[in-house]
């Protein structure tokens, strides 16, 4: 533990990187350009989370750390050792028990508290890039507040598939000023996304840092005929029946037997110690 | 009458080399101006100094906004200066493609404008997308395709389309019908001076095709070498050109 300083990154560099998150939070929504660190770890595995997440941490904070919405995937579990490693805090599965929360792709189910910090890892930063290649022109679109492009994307999705097609890293509008890309989440945490707990987001391969202040007015982008709907699947949770949580479709085999499982494991687990039983639940229980 | 553009002593520098020096004139509404001159006389860099895609390095651009009457564009903020780039002006491109973006549906293209300047109603919007590729003579079950699946003359025609839906009083053109064939050409003309005559719209138009002007254009402007040599109404400069380089222009079109 002694090799390394507090959470990998020497203190310069994190005073660097709160600097930034500061100004983050300052400027809901725009995205602060930081000097991004070579990380022990490719990027696209959440090089910028972890540099959020090593600036923010404290010897006294329990970290979790999630990935799309499970605990005990390769990259949640990746970056949960790496912490204890370096960083030696205590971490947690339970969501209500962690003060500061990595996650890739998910917002916990449980409402967070004002206490909490939610990190989240983003690949591409820029709302409006797939639109616009240029930076320089994507910044200038920011700095004039020109957001009619995002519409026209909407506009295809419409008239391609009846609909707005686009289900995760829907665009969103901060405080009537910036929009922003809340990283590649389902839209169905979009509603979510005003909250008690800070919210920052970190692009490790693109550089860039921002940050929603709690309670910050989030609003999800849409036509006044095609309003924003925050979609999941049309099911309970086969484990614990739960029907107000995101979830994800497992095939079960080649007979066309699927279930359908909540994203968030914590969620999931805390509901059945609860004693909510599923339309699989039993099974499930019985092979554990 | 106040005109809807003043131009005064416009001058841009390429280093030591003129782009464009001294160019002044007026533009009155619904009147189309066209500039003519070979390639490298500084039409187009005269063009995109007025329209606001490079700082000139002298002289005023004087628009006659709506709101507020005539204002030097040159020394709008630039926010004002784009949001008059897509509501009261428009810029027709030489090549479509850097007019249109290419991954966009021709529906989205028209309707970018629209939502640039607020429209957030779909329905509304691609109605209106509809009507315009109507106008612009393209079926409107292309709707949905992209650019890339049109001709060269239908891009030009949807670039067309695209400025001119959100009803802009100025429009700049740089060789609208550079790169199309003569019938399409022909067509596109046709297309131009109707929508022109239709929406009551000013233009300036630059063009190396006399054809072009004759057809279009109230006045005209012969430049060479960054430097205006002859003004005055078109069929009078074509047909009595004054200056030594206007009468060359003149006699070097091809008579068939």
């Amino acid at each position: 533990m002694s090799d390394y300083n507090f959470a990998y990154l020497d203190e310069q560099t994190k005073r660097m990187i709160r600097r930034a998150i500061l100004k983050g939070l300052a400027i809901p929504g725009y995205q602060v350009p930081f000097a991004s660190r070579e990380m022990p770890m490719p990027y696209g595995w959440g090089t910028g989370g972890v540099q959020v997440s090593a600036a923010t941490l404290t010897p006294d904070d329990t970290l979790k750390v999630i990935d799309q919405g499970a605990d005990d995937t390769t990259n949640a579990v990746s970056i949960r050792k790496f912490f204890e490693r370096t960083a030696g805090v205590e971490t947690t599965e339970v969501t209500a028990k962690a003060s500061v929360i990595q996650t890739r792709h998910r917002i916990p189910e449980a409402a967070l508290n004002e206490d909490q910090i939610l990190v989240y890892q983003v690949p591409i930063p820029e709302p409006l890039r797939f639109l616009e290649p240029r930076e320089t022109e994507t910044r200038k679109m920011h700095a004039l507040e020109e957001y009619g492009l995002m519409h026209v994307k909407l506009y295809e999705d419409i008239s391609q598939h009846g609909d707005i097609a686009t289900s995760y890293a829907y665009p969103v509008k901060v405080e009537d000023r910036y929009v922003m890309d809340p990283s590649p989440i389902p839209k169905f945490d979009n509603p979510k996304l005003e909250m008690a707990a800070i919210q920052l987001f970190g692009a490790g391969r693109e550089q860039r840092i921002y940050a929603l202040p709690p309670y910050t007015k989030v609003v999800s982008l849409d036509f006044e005929d095609f309003p924003f709907v925050a979609s999941k699947a049309d099911h309970p949770c086969d484990l614990c029946a739960a029907e107000d949580s995101y979830l994800d479709e497992v095939i079960l085999d080649d007979a066309g037997n699927r279930m359908f499982v909540c994203s968030d494991t914590d969620y999931c687990r805390s509901r059945r110690a609860e004693g909510h039983v599923g339309r699989l639940g039993e099974q499930e229980g019985a092979a554990a | 009458m106040t005109p809807l553009l003043q131009v005064n002593r416009l001058t841009k520098m390429y280093g030591p080399r003129i782009g464009c020096k001294d160019v002044s004139f007026d533009l009155y509404p619904g009147e189309v101006m066209g500039i003519v001159g070979e390639s490298g006389s500084g039409k187009s860099t005269l063009l995109n100094a007025m329209a606001g895609h490079h700082a000139p390095d002298r002289g005023e651009v004087i628009f006659d906004t709506r709101t507020e009457g005539p204002r030097d564009t040159l020394k709008m903020s630039e926010p004002e200066r784009r949001m008059l780039g897509r509501t009261d002006w428009a810029f027709v491109h030489q090549h479509a493609r850097d007019g249109l973006r290419m991954s966009v549906s021709a529906g989205g293209n028209i309707g970018e404008r629209l939502m640039a300047v607020g429209d957030r109603h779909y329905g509304e919007i691609r109605a209106q997308a509809a009507d315009w590729l109507g106008r612009v003579e393209i079926a409107e079950t292309r709707i949905d395709d992209r650019p890339s699946a049109f001709s060269g003359g239908m891009q030009q025609r949807l670039q067309i389309a695209r400025n001119l839906v959100t009803a802009p009083r100025l429009v700049f053109m740089d060789e609208p019908t550079g790169g199309l064939d003569v019938s399409v050409q022909a067509r596109l003309l046709d297309l131009l001076r109707g929508l022109v005559r239709e929406m009551g719209l000013s233009a300036i138009i630059v063009t190396h095709d006399l054809a072009v002007v004759r057809l279009l254009a109230d006045r005209l402007m012969v430049m060479k070498d960054g430097h205006v040599v002859e003004s005055g109404l078109t069929d009078q400069v074509l047909d009595d050109p004054q200056h030594a380089y206007t009468q060359l222009l003149v006699s070097s079109v091809l008579q068939v």
